[in-house]
């Protein structure tokens, strides 16, 4: 089981692989869309290499809930419980 | 009289260098670009040939890795020679509603069709990634190059197997001359050195098998030519209005004179033995250009080092120049680059753009013994041409009875 903390730094190396944005730029505030520029196709993207990272399933009908980090974070930790 | 069109930019990455200069030197000195495939695929599926002319800089070393990763090679390729062809071409200042793109590939995006096809295969509709759709599209180096230069005037794919890249020009030639953009960024791309394209034209008997010596495989004209040796990359050509160049007081190189498309309607992917269709593409390029016969001093040739596709362009050639093509001089320049098939036009026209303007012609290596049957004047040493107004032709031809033209005026 993963912390927060350790999902947030798994979620963030996910996004700098697909996006090029710093890690560190990953934040629990941030949106996806509104901060991080993240369009649809690379939030697709993001969603499957975080399923295998995390071993979750997140559903495509629940995708567009996740609209900051935070939400990402706390859905993922939720799915592993 | 049609608007005049000019060459401004030009932009390469290919298997004798990862830009026009790098291509050009090894061009006059012959090098060749063919060598043995390092990749474990090779032996894996037992290929029957194992060696390619792949590019000499990899995209990943002119691209960001997030640009790399949401572009199928053949898109990456063009995009290297298109930012190249643009920053050549010294434009700083344009129209973007008049600035267009047409931009060719033979095959598309084949790596990232059949990788999805493996990954959907091995693990599921899930891991099909997002991004395989705009990455395997033919239309995907037209678009991608639209995108990166702002190009709003259109972005055109001409597909038409090898002829495609020159099919771009013809179709730049028309943007401009019917008013639709005064600067189109035209070139081709091709990525498909694959193991499952090498297997399919290796099973059609098109590939040369001299395995043992890849450097020697492209032989153009050459008694002892088994087939075309496979390419890759991309060439890029800023083409102009010539009232938009001079305004900008821009570097010309050339002239895009003429072009003209025609098709066999003969065999699927057999040439016309008598080259009836290429010999009207050769004439009507010329009627297109103004230009005359006796004018043309060089014809980058297509060329490709199969034993039955060289003599046709020869008999076509000597129908539409007659006994002038005597005095002609013609650089078979795949016997170095191999066969870039949709990008094999654009990437010849380059070399025909810089004959013109540095006066001298590239090469044609490997010509040990000329086959008897095509009696042409081939540059196999560095050759000069004369001052004054001289034309120059390359042409291409392609699976499907495709012939095309272009006609290039000297400035």
């Amino acid at each position: 089981m993963a912390s927060n903390e350790e999902i947030l730094a798994g979620l963030a190396e996910i996004v700098n692989e697909e996006t090029g944005l710093a890690p560190e730029s990953v934040e629990m505030d941030k949106s996806f869309t509104d901060d991080l520029d993240i369009d649809s196709i690379s939030m697709m993207t993001i969603v499957v290499n975080a399923e295998e990272k995390f071993g979750v399933r997140i559903p495509d009908e629940e995708v567009k809930n996740l609209k900051t980090v935070g939400d990402a974070v706390n859905f993922i930790s939720g799915a592993q419980a | 009289m049609p608007r005049k069109v000019v060459i401004t930019g030009l932009g390469a990455t290919t298997p004798i260098g990862g830009d026009v200069p790098t291509m050009w030197a090894n061009s006059l000195k012959g090098v060749s670009g063919a060598r043995a495939i390092e990749a474990d695929w090779v032996e894996k599926y037992e290929l029957p040939v194992t060696f390619a002319a792949q590019i000499t800089t990899p995209a990943s070393e002119v691209l960001s890795r997030v640009e790399a990763k949401r572009m199928d090679p053949s898109t990456q390729f063009a995009v290297v020679a298109a930012r190249e062809a643009w920053r050549d071409s010294g434009i700083e200042d344009v129209d973007k509603d008049r600035l267009a793109v047409a931009f060719a590939t033979g095959i598309g995006g084949v790596w990232t069709l059949l990788d999805a096809w493996d990954t959907l295969r091995e693990k599921g509709p899930r891991r099909v990634l997002p991004m395989t759709v705009p990455m395997l599209m033919p239309n995907g180096p037209a678009a991608a190059v639209s995108l990166d230069l702002g190009a709003r005037a259109g972005a055109h794919t001409p597909v038409s197997a090898c002829a495609s890249g020159t099919e771009a020009l013809h179709q730049g030639l028309e943007l401009i001359r019917s008013g639709k953009a005064d600067v189109v960024m035209c070139g081709g791309a091709e990525a498909a050195i694959h193991p499952m394209p090498i297997a399919a034209f290796a099973a059609m008997q098109a590939l040369s098998r001299r395995n043992s010596e890849p450097e020697l495989a492209s032989r153009p004209y050459d008694t002892g030519r088994d087939g075309f040796v496979m390419g890759e990359g991309a060439g890029a050509l800023v083409i102009e209005a010539e009232e938009h160049a001079l305004a900008r007081g821009a570097r010309i190189y050339a002239e895009l004179a003429g072009t003209s498309v025609t098709a066999d309607a003969y065999h699927i992917t057999a040439p016309d033995p008598q080259g009836l269709g290429a010999t009207r593409a050769l004439k009507a390029a010329l009627f297109d250009a103004r230009a005359q016969a006796e004018d043309v001093v060089h014809v980058n040739a297509h060329a490709t080092s199969t034993p039955v596709g060289d003599k046709p362009e020869y008999t076509a050639l000597r129908a539409a120049l007659g006994h002038h093509l005597d005095q002609v001089a013609v650089s078979a320049t795949k016997s170095q680059t191999g066969h870039l098939l949709g990008a094999s036009g654009a990437v010849e026209a380059i070399m025909t753009v810089l004959a013109l303007h540095e006066r001298t012609m590239p090469v044609t290596i490997n010509l040990d013994n000329q086959d008897p049957e095509i009696p042409l004047d081939v540059v196999t040493a560095p050759r000069d041409l004369p001052a004054g107004d001289l034309v120059a032709l390359s042409n291409s031809f392609g699976f499907g009875g495709h012939n095309a033209v272009i006609v290039l005026r000297s400035i």
